[in-house]
């Protein structure tokens, strides 16, 4: 089998899991999961430093962003302009390329607003960004994404924060079929399977933050994730069986007593 | 009376008043910004950290400083 390598903008990383750094109860807490998790991606969000309170702990003490690949996101952000502003910020940090652009068009259901969403990778693209896209899981979309120049699709499963899982396989087989650029499931994961389905489907990775955060054993769910997105993409790559409907013995008919 | 000196400034939406004269870089080391770790916006343009000392800030000001907090 040839060399199995998760590639995003010619960087190479060990995990095809990717995690977010929100809502856990606390930076050690999240810290810990992070390890366990073995991810070496993680999000992050651009916010106003809190000027008056200066003792609050700051993420690049318990996450060293040498060891740990900062992926800046635009969570929040509604417009092509505001999300614009924010990695232009991001990037002004500690020199950030690979960002996630995500630009929201509903309050209540999170979805990914397209029409902003591709303006601004169009324009972010240009300005040498190497855009991850948070996206909605319409093929269609996701070519005008790639031609627009992309560096990984990024189509939720459900709704953000939602636990629901993979919603549209179909489209999200149809997504792989057609692109050879990183296809990772951002949002909407639950549980631990249903990071596995996501790499069965052929996906080259999940992003996972409430799943993980919010579950009540955060560090057993971060091991739970690890394992599970390990495990679906071995059995993608190792060709599963035709289904039938009918019975096969597994033990063979011949000598039968 | 005497004239008072001082110009009014906004930072992350706080209103800050200020002696005349004042650099961006005094400001940001009076507040113990670790510079580092953030990015600066003055007037919404992205300004380059290595030239907030030649910065002087004017009367309504508006500087945001920006950080990385932990979200998915």
């Amino acid at each position: 089998m040839e060399k199995d390598q998760f590639i995003i903008a010619k960087k190479k990383y060990n995990s095809r899991l990717i995690v977010g750094t929100g809502k856990y109860k606390s930076m050690s807490e999240c810290a810990k999961a992070i390890k366990l998790s073995g991810a070496d991606i993680v999000t992050v969000a651009v916010r106003r430093v809190n000027i008056t309170n200066k003792n609050k702990p700051l993420l690049m003490d318990y996450i060293d962003p040498k060891k740990i690949t900062y992926l800046p996101n635009t969570a929040g952000c509604f417009t092509s302009q505001e999300a614009l502003r924010t990695l232009r910020l991001a990037r002004e940090i500690g020199g950030w390329k690979l960002v996630k652009l995500e630009v929201l068009g509903d309050k209540k259901n999170l979805f990914p607003d397209m029409i902003e969403t591709l303006k601004s990778t169009e324009v972010l693209a240009k300005e040498g960004f190497k855009v991850m896209v948070y996206c909605n899981d319409d093929p269609l979309m996701a070519k005008r994404l790639e031609n627009s120049g992309a560096d990984a699709i990024m189509p939720l499963a459900a709704p953000i924060g939602s636990g629901l899982g993979i919603q549209n396989k179909i489209n999200i087989q149809i997504i792989r079929k057609q692109t050879k650029l990183p296809l990772i499931i951002d949002a909407g994961l639950g549980q631990a399977s249903d990071a596995t389905i996501a790499m069965e489907l052929g996906c080259d990775g999940v992003l996972v933050n409430t799943a993980i955060a919010k579950a009540k054993k955060p560090f057993e769910m971060a091991l739970a994730f690890k394992n599970a997105v390990i495990a679906g993409r071995q059995s993608y790559r190792s060709g599963r069986i035709d289904k039938t409907f009918m019975g096969n013995p597994s033990s063979p008919i011949k000598g039968i007593i | 009376m005497k004239k008072t000196n001082k110009i009014k400034i906004k930072i992350n939406g706080k209103i800050k008043l200020l002696i005349n004269d004042y650099k961006l870089s005094d400001l940001l080391k009076n507040i113990k910004i670790p510079i580092k770790k953030v990015a600066i916006e003055l007037n919404e343009e992205i300004i380059d950290k290595k030239k907030i000392n030649k910065i002087k800030l004017k009367n309504n000001d508006k500087i945001e400083i920006v950080h990385f907090i932990g979200g998915g």
